[in-house]
């Protein structure tokens, strides 16, 4: 278990998530800023990340590819509002596969005795879009374990 | 998904005889007396219960007069979990990648250490 935490309070349009990495901040923010490092790590096991654009610069953009096995192909882009490295990042994020929901993401690097200490906030432009942002995956997901909770259901009333 | 359904769920399952009540009721359908042997309660009071259960259709009960059997109703639950599986989504789903972080961080520090560094 990593020491990850969720916040999102509720009628807010934030999520602040934190979490510590065991590196230097620099190794961190170079993580996030450089487009090799977000090429290796960025996405998920089962995706590949093609990092289209990567422009770590006040007002450049940004735009990464997530490609899944199947061809599927999910797209994100956005603009970097401000880079101080290596201590902060803001841009803007928007899922094209939902576009016109735009987020401001701040990620905060804390220097905890040779440790980095992540916050990341992100600020919706409605609830309506944070709390969807929360339930993302619901559709899919649900379906799956809808089917597991039927099976331990049907099983357990005979 | 109706809010005020899932209000009502999780004020009847906010109790923890009601949540036991459910619990054996996985097992199969149960009468009110079987249902009250576990608890040191009396039957009224377990009978108020099962109502709670049975307004939140969380559980029906039988036509037979005398027997009245108690069943778990699957669909309020499943709303629950539902309700659940999103959050749980997006919480695992950004634990992965962070991990998938801490490996390259993991990796980055093997090849910075001079010692690592391949002779080329």
């Amino acid at each position: 278990m990593s020491d990850m935490k969720v916040v999102a309070d509720p009628g807010t349009q934030e999520i602040v998530i934190t979490r510590s990495f065991d590196a230097p901040r620099e190794l961190v923010f170079k993580a996030f800023t450089d487009p090799e490092a977000v090429r290796q790590w960025w996405g998920l096991n089962s995706t590949e990340t093609v990092v289209d654009r990567l422009e770590a610069r006040p007002g450049g953009q940004w735009r990464f590819v997530e490609r899944e096995g199947d061809g599927n192909e999910y797209g994100f882009h956005g603009v970097y509002h401000d880079l101080e490295a290596p201590e902060r990042i803001v841009y803007t994020f928007e899922f094209e596969g939902m576009p016109g929901h735009v987020l401001l993401e701040t990620i905060v690097f804390e220097d905890q005795d040779g440790r980095t200490l992540m916050t990341d906030t992100s600020v919706f432009q409605s609830v309506g879009d944070r709390d969807g942002m929360l339930q993302s995956g619901m559709e899919s997901g649900a379906a799956e374990s809808m089917d597991r909770l039927d099976d331990y259901l049907a099983k357990a009333r005979g | 998904m109706a809010t005020d359904r899932l209000d009502g769920t999780f004020a009847a399952l906010a109790d923890p005889t009601r949540r036991a009540i459910l619990a054996r009721l996985m097992a199969g359908a149960a009468t009110v007396t079987e249902l009250a042997e576990p608890f040191d309660m009396s039957l009224p009071a377990v009978s108020k219960h099962l109502k709670v259960l049975e307004r939140a259709g969380l559980i029906t009960r039988g036509r037979e007069a005398q027997w009245r059997p108690c069943r778990l109703e699957a669909d309020p639950l499943r709303e629950v979990a539902a309700w659940l599986e999103g959050y749980r989504r997006f919480w695992e789903e950004r634990e992965r990648r962070y991990e998938r972080l801490d490996e390259y961080l993991r990796e980055a520090q093997r090849k910075e250490r001079p010692g690592d560094r391949q002779a080329t």
